[in-house]
């Protein structure tokens, strides 16, 4: 039996987020997929009471529950590269920085489009003020902000495509693009991201329940 | 030592968090107080993404967000731990704290509603606090096991903030017998000298929520003009 399980979704940002954690401090695991929108398992829903959703992270047997809390747990529970910096007031940095994302942009996914255009567009500029003369927001290598900024890169362009929306723009956000192109680059990232087919497919089918779920679960 | 500031406001929960977590770690600070809603230069300095209280200074650097600066200070000041040692239980203690961030909003919606919409509200309260009573407290005494920690400070509002907000809007949703174990966690943590000797004045914060709600409410009623 494995000691390390993840039960998450290929098509959630959330869940995506703990693989490449995972994989960053080369932990092996067993992944179980679950089918959000349809039927979620028995075991899913005993080990998640609360929220019911994924991302969960079992390990001996005790489940972990929220994404941002099981970066953490990951960070302090196996060795490797560090997920969080070690200085105390860059770890407030970065935690304020994984508030402002989840809370902020995760929920304009969920708004209205004209609203939801106007707030992004507010948040994003702030993001792009932080990447200045750095390349990932850990700076060289890639760090918690990063993990979590993961629904830009991929669950935010895509939508933003099919609705026709053009919030990303090279012209007003050069420094989050360039940040994209590095980050999607990055191959601990690249073999951690669903086919661009795949999960257009998955959006032109799921675009508002999609939305209304990503509002609603900040994880 | 280096030099630790407290931006705070008199009525506001959140300040609170932080000088109770500075209390209980016997840290020094100075106090400012802000008189919101006029944002002082040094508050909109230190926060501008928020512009909001709290904000934490120490030696001079600046740390937003309440729950944010519980972790800060937690690691910065290690005496008389506020967190669990065991990663399981830590990663539990943190699930809370953001189940706590997470449904605030929930827990307050009574406040600014009335009739119809304030039933249903008190209803979606009602069952956040079931959570709470059933899964979060445990026989525990607090939600950190026999002291106090972190997730107890978050959840502080409810023990004195809360009573205030249903006076003020009229409804009694924590009682004695439909929330015995919460209820009797209200007890105990106000019974913390700490807790106890920082509060704020019951009179004050119940003038404040008095004006807070009159002016939502008038926002409701708008007359339809002709």
């Amino acid at each position: 039996m494995a000691e390390v399980k993840l039960f998450g979704s290929s098509g959630s940002p959330f869940s995506r987020r703990i693989e490449v954690a995972l994989k960053m401090k080369g932990v092996e695991y067993e992944f179980i997929e679950e089918d959000v929108y349809n039927k979620k398992s028995p075991l899913l829903l005993k080990y998640n009471p609360v929220h019911k959703k994924v991302p969960v992270l079992l390990h001996n047997g005790k489940p972990i529950c929220e994404s941002v809390v099981i970066l953490e747990y990951i960070d302090e529970t196996w060795e490797g590269p560090s997920i969080l910096p070690k200085d105390p007031y860059e770890r407030a940095m970065v935690r304020f920085w994984v508030k402002f994302l989840d809370e902020k942009l995760v929920r304009s996914i969920g708004e209205e489009q004209e609203k939801a255009k106007e707030e992004a567009t507010e948040f994003l500029k702030i993001l792009e003020g932080t990447l200045s003369g750095k390349k990932f927001f850990g700076g060289d290598s890639i760090g918690m902000v990063d993990i979590v900024a993961n629904f830009i890169a991929y669950w935010f362009m895509i939508p933003q495509e099919l609705a026709g929306i053009d919030v990303l723009t090279k012209e007003k956000f050069p420094k989050l693009n360039e940040w994209m192109n590095e980050y999607l680059n990055c191959s601990i990232i690249k073999e951690n991201l669903p086919l661009k087919d795949k999960l257009t497919a998955l959006f032109q089918a799921r675009f508002q329940a999609f939305a209304a779920a990503a509002a609603a679960s900040v994880k | 030592m280096e030099e630790v500031k407290l931006y705070g406001f008199g009525p506001s929960p959140f300040s609170y968090r932080v000088i109770w977590a500075l209390k209980l770690k016997g840290v020094k600070y100075e106090y400012i107080e802000e008189n919101l809603p006029m944002k002082s230069p040094k508050l909109l300095q230190h926060n501008p993404v928020h512009k909001k209280v709290p904000v934490l200074v120490h030696g001079g650097k600046p740390i937003s967000e309440s729950l944010v600066i519980l972790e800060y200070i937690e690691e910065t000041w290690p005496e008389n731990p506020l967190l669990p040692k065991d990663a399981h239980e830590k990663a539990m203690a943190r699930f809370w704290i953001r189940f706590a961030e997470d449904k605030y909003p929930t827990l307050n919606t009574f406040f600014r509603t009335v009739g119809q919409d304030q039933q249903l509200a008190i209803k979606e309260a009602l069952k956040v606090l079931q959570i709470l009573e059933d899964q979060a407290l445990g026989n525990n005494k607090f939600f950190n096991g026999n002291t106090v920690g972190l997730v107890d400070i978050t959840f502080g509002w409810l023990a004195f903030w809360f009573d205030c907000i249903e006076e003020t809007a009229g409804a009694k949703i924590i009682k004695s017998n439909n929330l015995p174990r919460l209820h009797e966690w209200i007890k105990n943590f106000k019974q913390i000298p700490v807790i106890q000797e920082n509060l704020p004045s019951r009179d004050k914060l119940l003038a404040y929520l008095k004006t807070k709600r009159e002016k939502i409410l008038s926002r409701i009623f708008i007359p339809n003009g002709h």
